[in-house]
């Protein structure tokens, strides 16, 4: 009862990081049609630019620049570079924020190197929070949740409550129109980005001294963040939320629960052969849940694609 | 142009004009053959097996992102299961000492089809984005599956062979490189005339409609999914064939075949050669294996220069090369392309100096941010010297400026020159 408690916790934190990255990207698409391939390189420029703030002004400034630069350069791509390409159509976009992925990961290693920085927590938040049964909780994955919770209520208060929002919320379904009633819909859209991509920078502020600040990051979450709002349905907000908590908990717990294929097999009413490493089925066999859990996103992609194939929340024909 | 070509009058079908098409493909043939005897060393074989794999590749992944229209992140998981079949076959004794290895390709590309048909059910109901996210996810999935499905995909050392144990072929055993060009050599030309034949076929014309307007391809009675996926299966095929000639050429494959890495260099070279001509993958092929030879020895930052390629292409020449030289056809046409030749040199040398200034920059920064401490001397353009001085930065920052300055200050003769290159004589706008 208690490790499932604690399982609780840890998958929350990876969720509701998840969640932070998901967010902007689903709401970027929903906007524009396009996926920003490039959404987790965002998430790695914020956690490289906190860690280079830090060591001059201390993680909070870090904290709190470090989305601000993320986002000024991702209103910078929207403005100079997705703009251009729109014109070509939505393929080439979607190759361009894949080069752009490709150039802000080599561009990371020509600036910082191909080692993990030594970016670390404020000592401030380096105590435990609590403990339950033995197992202790860092303040600091208390500092994450809160963090993300305090961002998604705004989030969710500026597009439901403000005229930005209520504007945002006409140009999803209706730009031309919005146009017509004389907003700036480029601005806006330009400004969804680059918020879009702060939130991604956040993100990557507050996971690089747990997850690792390394040139390979963003690409380590990146294709999970694209299942993540491919099961919650493209451009819905809840679904990128109950998706990123569902694949937050799904891997957290398989990986701390060590369930046996051999049991579920035995159990099923097949025999385990008796020479199991000559045996054609030796890895079926011999699967663990901590092995798979990894793969346990994209399997329950496939399984959402072939049986609705819209996503949980999304719309039909979206 | 659409003005210049309504201008034309209709040409009538000549009844030789069906020999004309054929020109290229024999000069590739003859050229595919003599090429050994040209570049006889072995490591330039070597290159040209690569070359030839990755032309293949890249053709079928044109089939989907330049015919179809689809863009696919995972296309290395459908040459990398059947490359990895066929290292199967190559190992499995009996079966395989009766096959002459010249066939084993068709096994790989068979396996290809068949991953490409399961995959191809779910994935091709929509084209766009949807299809982009999940041949993202299945190839995330596949190439997962590679560490936990030991007995298929090897683990983490792969799958190895040899080749020479299969039937000899007419008493060849395939021991060289070069008896394995001329098998890669053979199968090159086969899928390439295959796939170009196949472009030509109503089904491949209809992929060209289903890409640019499916609901138009709809309303006339194609199912654009079936479309998509009859596209996507053939894809997976030849695909399959690639991997396969891998499983060949190397002997060995590994996770490496299969990851999104190796998809994203496909797209790279699908999409730097040109999605808009046939022969546009085949030129990015070449030019990007040669490219990654030669640049990957000289420096360490080929791939953020490659990056940097890439994106240009993609913002500011969507047609890629194959797109740049067609291009020309209109002023060639007009027989005005000689008229080019002097601006192009005014603009594009500087620009090609200041681009190498730029780079020793580059080289320089990298150089005094990551070399050990007290190594200051480094070299660059066959000349030795010290990083930590002003001189090398002054002449760097010289050249890219000048360079650059006298690109941008010749670039209006040029653009004036390409719009009267363009323009047919006695008319003016």
């Amino acid at each position: 009862m208690d490790l499932i408690l604690v399982n609780l916790i840890d998958g929350l934190v990876t969720g509701l990081l998840l969640f932070m990255l998901s967010a902007g990207l689903t709401l970027i698409f929903s906007m524009m049609g396009v996926l920003n391939f490039a959404h987790a390189s965002f998430y790695m420029l914020g956690a490289y630019f906190a860690f280079q703030i830090s060591m001059a002004l201390g993680f909070w400034m870090g904290l709190l620049l470090a989305p601000l630069i993320v986002g000024v350069l991702g209103a910078g791509v929207e403005r100079y570079g997705l703009r251009r390409v729109h014109q070509y159509g939505h393929v080439p976009e979607l190759i361009f924020t894949f080069g752009l992925a490709l150039l802000i990961e080599e561009l990371v290693q020509f600036i910082w190197g191909k080692n993990q920085m030594p970016y670390e927590a404020p000592e401030i938040l380096q105590f435990t929070a609590f403990a339950i049964a033995g197992n202790s909780i860092p303040a600091y994955k208390i500092f994450m949740i809160f963090i993300s919770v305090i961002i998604f209520i705004g989030l969710l208060w500026v597009l439901t409550r403000t005229r930005v929002g209520m504007i945002i919320q006409a140009a999803l379904t209706y730009p031309k129109t919005v146009e017509a009633l004389g907003h700036n819909v480029p601005l806006i859209f330009m400004g969804v980005f680059g918020v879009g991509t702060a939130l991604a920078g956040v993100a990557g502020v507050i996971a690089g001294p747990v997850l690792g600040t390394f040139p390979g990051m963003a690409f380590v979450l990146g294709s999970i963040v694209f299942v993540t709002i491919v099961i919650g349905g493209l451009g819905s907000l809840w679904g990128a939320l109950v998706a990123s908590l569902l694949i937050g908990w799904m891997t957290t717990f398989a990986k701390s629960y060590n369930l046996r294929m051999e049991d579920l097999l035995t159990w099923l009413g097949f025999t385990k052969p008796e020479n199991i490493w000559d045996s054609a089925w030796r890895d079926l066999w011999t699967i663990t849940s901590p092995q798979i859990a990894d793969i346990l996103p994209y399997i329950l992609m496939v399984l959402i694609l072939i049986f609705r194939p819209y996503g949980l929340f999304g719309k039909r024909d979206a | 142009m659409s003005d210049q070509q309504a201008r034309k009058p209709a040409q009538p079908l000549q009844a030789g004009s069906i020999a004309l098409p054929m020109i290229p493909w024999g000069i590739a043939a003859v050229l595919l053959c003599i090429l050994p005897f040209i570049f006889t060393n072995n490591s330039a074989i070597t290159i040209m097996n690569q070359m030839a794999i990755t032309i293949i590749f890249a053709l079928a992944y044109n089939m989907l992102l330049g015919q179809g229209g689809m863009l696919s992140f995972g296309h290395a998981v459908y040459a990398g299961v059947g490359g990895f079949a066929c290292m199967h076959i190559i190992n499995s004794g009996d079966f395989f000492s009766g096959l002459p290895l010249p066939v084993l390709p068709i096994f790989g590309g068979l396996v290809g089809m068949w991953l490409a048909i399961i995959v191809g059910a779910f994935s091709t109901r929509k084209a766009g984005t949807v299809f982009a996210m999940i041949s993202l996810g299945v190839g995330e999935l596949i190439a997962a599956c590679s560490v936990i499905i030991v007995v298929f995909f090897g683990g983490e050392e792969g799958v190895s062979g040899d080749r020479t144990y299969g039937l000899p072929f007419f008493g060849v055993e395939f021991l060289q490189q070069i008896e394995v060009y001329y098998l890669i050599a053979f199968w090159l030309m086969l899928s390439a005339i295959l796939m170009y034949l196949y472009s030509r076929t109503p089904m491949g014309r209809m992929a060209n409609a289903v890409r640019d307007n499916p609901e138009r391809a709809e309303f006339l009675g194609y199912s654009a999914r079936w479309v998509r996926f009859y596209s996507f299966v053939a894809s997976g095929f030849f695909a399959g064939i690639a991997g396969a000639l891998f499983a060949i050429n190397y002997e060995i494959l590994t996770e490496e075949n299969l990851n999104t890495t190796q998809s994203g260099i496909i797209l790279l070279v699908t999409f730097l050669g040109g999605v808009g001509f046939f022969f546009g993958p085949i030129l990015g092929a070449i030019v990007f294996t040669l490219v990654q030879t030669v640049l990957s020895l000289q420096t360490e930052l080929w791939g953020f220069y490659l990056g940097i390629i890439f994106v240009a292409t993609v913002m500011f020449f969507p047609g890629g090369l194959a797109g740049l030289i067609m291009m020309h056809v209109p002023a060639l046409r007009l027989g005005k392309l000689g008229r080019l030749g002097v601006p192009y040199l005014k603009t594009l040398l500087p620009a090609a100096i200041g681009a190498l200034g730029a780079a020793a920059l580059v080289e320089m920064i990298f150089h005094v941010r990551h070399a050990p401490n007290g190594d200051q001397e480094m070299t660059l353009f066959w000349t030795t010297f010290d990083s930590h001085t002003i001189l090398p930065w002054g002449i760097a920052t010289l050249v890219t400026v000048v360079g650059f300055g006298i690109m941008r200050a010749t670039a209006p003769a040029l653009v004036e020159a390409w719009n009267e290159a363009n323009t047919p004589d006695g008319m003016s706008e």
